[in-house]
């Protein structure tokens, strides 16, 4: 069937910031979703909240519109641009509800757009429980047995048919709270009870338990005409009981035989054929392996995680594939590099692919590392490789968490075998680590197999490593014999880890095993549904198969796995360095083993290595290719790692040099520099020890900021208020010593931040825009919120800013971007750090000022001046709000503080003409809607009184009551405002917990009492979040929020599109 | 690959050499060597006696990791020669499994190697054609090999059929395999005709598929004179098999001496020994078919179904003169997949309908045997 013809303009709606469980892949699908509609002639018009992503760049959609993912703002956008079709499928559960909401609110019908790709009912049958369910029935497939109990007693019997454990479901609660696992009959009293007590209608479900059942996966596309392939058989070597999100995965499945996959096939096309669903469908099943019996457990009529996956590990793009599909294609109208067409594709390959993913607990001191059915993964990587062991190695050295191999994470060596099986009782992010350490120490494999439900055969490959292992640290110390050290390469093993173990440096390794002939070599993994395109791979297990062309060439390192701190606007910033080197006439060669990038889409760049950024591979690949240089500043904290040791090996980095970003880190130097510009910067030492630091300490004056030295982005960084904290933090939070010292910083209590990107070229530095952060000096640049242009920062201190940027882009001989953070304080400008390389407010200057920063520093690196890019400072005449959003909600049992520490995953943007408005659209994004009325909940820590004030004041004139706890209600009565007292939680009922409880207040502004004081009340701000409340923790914020609030109330403002916007800039 | 230290060698008759380790038995084998792009599925493929004869290379790289079950094979023993993969593993992980491939494998006395690049060794059978080869850890001088390989007779010569086609007639009345007890609703089909099977090497699910749709399943010796089974048939199926057609000359005899008198189905070798039966001729494929992956199209209904193959020989269909209808066509490269008479009830197919292993698109075939039964009553 040929493209339809019956609509033109095309909406897509998308995924909104980066969430557990939401992460870039959704940029990925709806960047391809674009590309795949516009190519076949359709407008697009796009919306995300998210300034981060590829897909909100204003050249990506026909129009972009930034506005916050509501029905409201929705159904503004669709009255304005009347789309004649939505795509619904392709942005994730938010695009995909969202677009149900439209429908169930009647504005479809009403602006006469279509649903493409998949039909409402079919998310309905898709979705909803029971719905589903029938369908189920009606099929013939089975999915986990269950009933519902009313009582006790029902539920006993329930759980006698079913047999034990049991899950307990309580009906109409968010998040399974007050259900669970349950293995006895006791256990089963005691929950359904509290159960039964929770519900909202009195009733639990009791499930059958599919725990330890193999976790199955299929990707199926469905077509018009009803012809259905199956693009990936994925396997998740964690079994049921650990969220897919969570879960380590193959690709193919490695230990399920043909039959069953046929099966599982038989069932999705089943599954889809009645959903009716047009594109890309996941479907997760449950295989019982004592007996056989399959059930399904989910689908997903949509683009997703796993699809992303699958499509990176098979070379099919499914996004893309669906967005054909929606657009009135069939399968049999688009190319399949094997047999000509789709509708006869089928799974092939000769490789393993292994995903595997990357956590963030250390960043939540008081979260447990406990993975169950949330998701608690910040993100992931994916290897190939030509076995399983090479793949699963590979993935180990792809997570950029210092770890290269499997052996000797944390101190789980040190530990007894019954210790760590132990350890491995409840799965956690460290079980491989800690399972591969128990074999070392002589676990029987059907005991682990026990344990964790891991299938032996994979048990046993961890094993046949851990046995190669230790033949290899018999030789620790010298070079291994010829024969082990190949076996070790074609297992998968780094050079580095080799080099680690043996005590060895990791060049001797290098050059012994090259001198071996233990070479990579690479292999390719082809694009379906396009024409001759394929990515590659890298394997000690085959001779090289890659051709490379004669083209000049540059290699751009992207920048791994996404975590807090790196994420998605470092991927934007390499594929726009990837699309501007094609512009200038290079080829492209790009390195990343983030499967949910962009980045790694097979025609973002001219060729694509799916590879870990190591030394090891970025080397190999390097020395393949010859290219002439290479751009590591893009990538974050990945790339610049390995810079030092590239430059070294004889990379020629392009752009600014190791040795000025290693200058920008090293805080003795940078001080240095500082005071022969005549910079202010605040005073600063680094300690070894404690009473070095304590010496320090009174030279500067407290309050401070402490760090170590060897970690970056914010980690355990914290505001040190007196001498006892810092005792604390010397003794508790660090190892202290000569090579791992603290560095000590004088805080700037009540400082405004702000921060200015700049592109540079060695000579001159042109500065797009100032940044002004909400909150106060102390809370890290990533979590704060931030206004483009500032609105509270006199004009002379923004020239001071852009002087001072353009002097220390000068001084570090920078060429390409870099990003500095300010502290202004008592009319003086301080800097507080310098990061000559890609930062995290890239995409965002670029989006609110119209200068696309990282399709320019490129060009730079190419040797271009910046006389010759005619760049212009326009004044901007709207504002943009960056807003932070935190997993919080993921970690019940954290405290959700801000401080120098980062722990937000994602952002959003405001715009407006106004700065309060683009403030409230900014919270309205993060899901957080301010209230527009109602009752705020004041209390706040001594040192924040004074300014509590105006918070007050403000918030009085908007008529809002003000409940306040005792100290803060007789302080503001000192100063004329009057508030409700409210009781803290040991101070008797009704209580603040009560009254967030019943509803009684709509926002909460908390800021935390800190150590100082005696009493804990982080129990305010968890409350906040249980009971969905909004919540601000500093003044800084409560003002813009009473700003933002009354500019809402004043006027709405209109949907613009960020095309309008950018219009406006002359 | 864990402790295995044993070298063996692979050698092509053309010469070139690959080194690798020991898997299975000890020893040397012989066989024309063909590659199979399944991604799953060697136990089926192990016990297909349409491989009696050849060395199999398969190109997917981790093999044996959900083991050896007892319901998943066509035929009693492993028919294959020898066995090629990348990463053979003998520890299996499947609640089916009851065997790990390495002990078969010696059991049967299977000559295998793991450990080389099976990419370039298809990539080389692709562009040098299929041709012998020789696997030996006894003897690891390739010169020598290379004679052996020479000196062994092309497979193309040899009546490989009567090898593998059973001594005695005997009933089949098993269906599908299924995972769990059929239901109530799930009744089996009455088996109201009967079909001989002629065995030439005849795959068990090709057998569980006429079981499943309702025949009541002789299976005789390849050799069987026709007029002792005319009178107790319904139908005929001349089943897959190893080797050229041309070498089983007393097979044609039987089929042309059916034509015309019952009505008849051939699948594979079968399908062959009727083209050659009704006066056409065969040829060789360069490096074969063999994968559960070949797209076909039905021409009566225009739609694509992915196939199961493993052939080597092909019919020649215009050599027919019009005779038969082409009804399925290899979408890889345009060769004949299916035809049907035009005045006679015979039907045959190139590919594999009864999968074993592959997908099961193809699976209405058998009921197009049956309704041809019926059709002709």
């Amino acid at each position: 069937m040929p493209r339809r013809d019956d609509i033109k303009k095309v909406m897509i709606i998308s995924s909104g910031p980066i969430v557990i469980g939401q992460a870039c892949e959704f940029d990925y699908s709806g960047t391809q979703a674009c590309k795949a509609l516009r190519k076949l002639g359709y407008e697009i018009v796009l919306v995300n909240s998210n300034p981060a992503t590829i897909m909100t760049d204003p050249g990506m959609a026909d129009v972009t519109y930034i506005e916050p993912l509501t029905l409201e703002y929705m159904t503004e956008i669709i009255k304005k641009e009347r789309p004649d079709a939505l795509l619904p499928n392709l942005g994730g559960q938010s695009g995909l509800n969202l677009s149900s909401e439209l429908a169930n609110a009647g504005v479809l019908d009403k602006y006469g757009v279509k649903v493409i790709g998949v039909n409402i009912d079919a998310i309905k049958r898709g979705e909803d429980r029971q719905a589903f369910k029938d369908t189920m029935n009606h099929l013939g497939i089975e999915m986990p047995r269950s009933d519902i109990a009313l009582s006790v007693e029902q539920a006993e019997e329930i759980a006698n048919r079913l047999g034990l454990p049991v899950v307990v479901r309580p009906a109409y609660t968010m998040g399974g709270t007050g259900g669970g696992l349950v293995y006895n009959l006791e256990e089963l009293r005691t929950v359904t009870a509290r159960g039964l007590s929770v519900s909202l209608v009195g009733q639990v479900l009791i499930e059958e338990s599919v725990l330890g059942w193999e976790e199955l996966e299929l990707e199926v596309v469905r077509d018009a005409k009803n012809q259905k392939i199956t693009v990936c058989f994925i396997e998740n070597v964690d079994a049921m009981g650990v969220h897919t999100g969570d879960s380590f995965c193959t690709a193919p499945m490695l230990t399920i035989d043909g039959d069953l996959q046929k099966r599982l096939q038989k069932y999705s096309y089943d599954i889809v054929e009645a959903i009716e669903v047009i594109g890309g469908t996941n479907i997760q099943f449950a295989h019982d392996p004592e007996t056989g019996r399959v059930v399904v457990i989910e689908i997903n009529p949509r683009t997703s995680r796993s699809s992303a996956l699958a499509s990176k590990a098979t070379g099919f793009p499914i996004a893309l594939v669906s967005s054909l599909l929606a657009g009135g294609l069939t399968l049999d109208e688009i190319p399949y590099w094997r047999e000509g067409t789709l509708e006869k594709y089928t799974p092939w390959g000769e490789y393993v692919v292994v995903k595997f993913c990357r956590w963030a607990f250390e960043k939540f001191k008081d979260a447990e590392d406990k993975l169950g059915t949330q998701m608690r993964a910040v993100g992931e990587v994916m290897s190939i490789g030509k076995t399983y062991k090479e793949a699963f190695q590979k993935s180990i050295r792809s997570l950029e968490n210092s770890r290269y191999g499997l052996g000797f994470a944390k101190d789980f060596n040190g530990k007894s075998l019954t210790d760590l099986l132990e350890m491995l009782r409840e799965p956690t992010s460290e079980r491989q680590f800690i399972m591969y350490e128990a074999l070392r120490k002589g676990a029987e494999i059907d005991v682990l197999y026990r344990k964790t439900h891991i299938k032996p055969w994979f048990i046993k490959q961890m094993k046949e490593l851990v046995a190669l292992e230790e033949k290899l640290l018999q030789h620790k110390g010298k070079l291994p014999p010829d024969d082990l050290l190949v076996q070790a390469k074609k297992d998968g093993f780094s050079d580095k880890y080799i080099a680690q173990i043996l005590n060895m440096p990791e060049k001797e390794i290098r050059d012994k095993r090259t001198s071996l002939g233990s070479v990579e070599a690479w292999e390719p993994v082809p694009v379906s549904g396009v024409e001759n395109a394929a990515y590659y791979y890298s394997t000690y297990n085959a001779p090289d198969k890659v051709e490379v062309s004669k083209n000049s060439k540059i290699l751009v390192l992207g920048g791994g796995p996404n975590r807090i701190g790196q994420g998605i606007e470092f991927d934007y910033c390499c594929v726009h360095a990837a699309f501007t080197l094609r512009d200038e006439g290079y080829e492209s060669v790009m390195i990343n083993c983030n499967p949910e990038t962009v980045s790694t889409d097979y025609d973002t760049s001219n060729k694509l290595y799916f590879e870990p950024l190591t030394v090891e591979d970025v080397l190999a690949i390097y020395e393949k290719e010859k290219p002439e240089g290479a751009i590591v500043q893009f990538g974050g904290q990945t790339p610049l790692n390995i810079a030092a040791e590239l430059e070294a090996a004889g990379v020629n980095i392009l752009g600014t040099s190791p040795e000025a970003i290693d200058l920008a880190e090293d805080r003795g130097r940078f001080r240095k520099h500082m005071a022969k510009l005549n910079i202010p910067y605040p005073k600063s030492g680094m300690a070894s020890t404690l009473d070095e630091a304590l010496l320090i300490a009174d030279e500067i004056g407290y309050p401070l900021i402490v760090r170590p030295s060897y970690v970056l982005g914010g980690r355990a960084m914290e505001v040190v208020h007196d001498e006892e904290m810092l005792r604390e933090y010397v003794a508790a939070a660090v190892e202290i010593s000569p090579e791992r010292p603290i560095i000590i910083d004088e805080f700037l209590v009540n400082a405004i931040e702000a921060e200015a990107d700049a592109i540079a070229d060695g000579t001159d530095a042109f500065v797009p825009a100032v940044m002004e952060h909400i909150e106060l000096a102390g809370v890290h640049s990533g979590d704060s919120a931030c206004v483009i242009p500032p609105v509270s920062i006199p004009q002379k201190h923004i020239e001071t800013i852009e002087e001072y940027t353009r002097e220390i882009a000068i001084e570090l001989n920078v060429r390409g971007l870099m990003n500095i953070q300010y502290a202004i304080l008592d009319d003086k400008v301080y800097v507080l750090e310098a990061n000559p390389r890609a930062s995290r407010t890239v995409p965002l200057v670029s989006k609110v000022c119209n200068i696309p920063m990282a399709r320019y520093a490129p060009q730079i690196m190419l040797g271009k001046k910046l006389s010759h890019l005619n760049l212009k400072r326009k004044p901007v005449p709207h504002f943009g709000v960056k807003e932070a959003v935190f997993p919080f909600n993921m970690f019940p049992e954290v405290d959700p503080l801000l401080g120098p520490e980062m722990r937000s995953t994602g952002e959003v943007l405001g715009m407006s003409d106004n700065s309060g408005l683009a403030f409230f659209k900014a919270q309205e994004a993060t899901k957080q809607s301010l209230p527009t009325e109602g009752a705020i909940l004041l209390t706040v820590s001594k040192r924040d009184r004074a300014s509590a004030v105006e918070v007050a004041k403000r918030f009085d004139d908007l008529g809002f009551t003000i409940k306040a706890t005792k100290g803060i209600h007789d302080y503001l009565a000192g100063q004329g405002i009057h508030t409700e007292q409210i009781h803290k939680i040991h101070e008797g009922r009704p209580n603040i917990l009560d009254a967030i409880a019943n509803g009684e207040i709509n926002l909460v502004i908390n800021t935390p009492s800190g150590k100082e004081s005696a009493v804990d009340d982080s129990y305010i701000r968890k409350a906040a979040i249980k009971h969905k409340v909004p919540y601000i923790t500093t003044t800084a914020a409560a003002i813009a929020s009473a700003k933002g609030i009354a500019a809402y109330r004043r006027t709405r403002g209109e949907v613009r599109s960020l095309q309008e916007y950018h219009k406006d800039i002359r | 690959m864990s402790v295995r230290k044993q070298k063996a060698l692979l050698v092509l008759a053309d010469g070139t050499v690959f080194e690798g380790l020991n898997f299975g038995s000890e020893g040397e084998t012989i066989g024309e060597v063909v590659f199979n792009t399944s991604m799953t599925g060697y136990q089926e493929i192990l016990t297909d006696p349409s491989y009696k004869g050849q060395i199999v290379v398969m190109t997917y790289t981790q093999i044996g990791n959900y083991g050896i079950n007892t319901e998943d094979i066509e035929s009693g023993i492993p028919n294959i020669e020898g066995f090629i993969a990348k990463e053979f593993f003998d520890f299996p992980s499947n609640w089916r499994s009851k065997n790990d491939l390495g002990k078969y494998l010696k059991e049967h006395n299977k000559v295998c190697i793991d450990g080389i690049d099976t990419r370039a060794l298809t990539r080389h059978l692709r562009d040098n054609g299929v041709q012998p080869g020789i696997i030996s850890t006894e003897d690891l001088n390739p010169e020598s090999l290379i004679e052996k390989v020479k000196k062994h007779p092309e497979i193309s010569s040899i009546d490989l059929v009567s090898e593998v086609t059973t001594k005695e007639p005997y009933k089949w009345d098993m269906s599908l395999w299924k995972p769990e007890p059929a239901a109530a609703g799930d009744m089996k089909n009455k088996s109201e005709f009967r079909v001989i099977v002629y065995d030439f090497g005849v795959k068990m699910n090709i057998l569980r598929h006429l079981a499943e749709t309702g025949f009541d399943v002789t299976v005789v010796p390849a050799q069987t004179p026709p007029e002792e089974v005319m009178e107790k048939a319904d139908g005929i199926v001349l089943s897959n098999g190893p080797g050229d057609p041309q070498t089983v000359q007393y097979a044609v005899k039987t089929a042309k001496k059916l034509l015309g008198e019952k009505p008849v189905m051939g699948i594979c070798l079968g399908h062959q020994i009727l083209g050659l039966a009704l006066g056409g001729k065969t040829y060789k494929l360069k490096f074969g078919h063999h994968g559960g992956n070949h797209p076909v199209m039905d021409l009566s209904t225009g739609k694509v179904e992915i196939t199961s193959q493993n052939h080597n020989y092909c019919v020649d269909v215009a050599s027919l003169n019009g005779q038969v209808e082409l009804t399925h066509k290899n979408l890889y490269d345009g060769t004949e997949e299916g035809m049907r008479h035009r005045d006679m009830p015979v039907i045959s197919f190139q590919h594999h309908p009864e999968a074993g292993p592959g997908p099961n698109d193809s699976g209405y075939i058998f009921k197009r045997f049956r309704e041809l039964i019926e059709n002709g009553r």
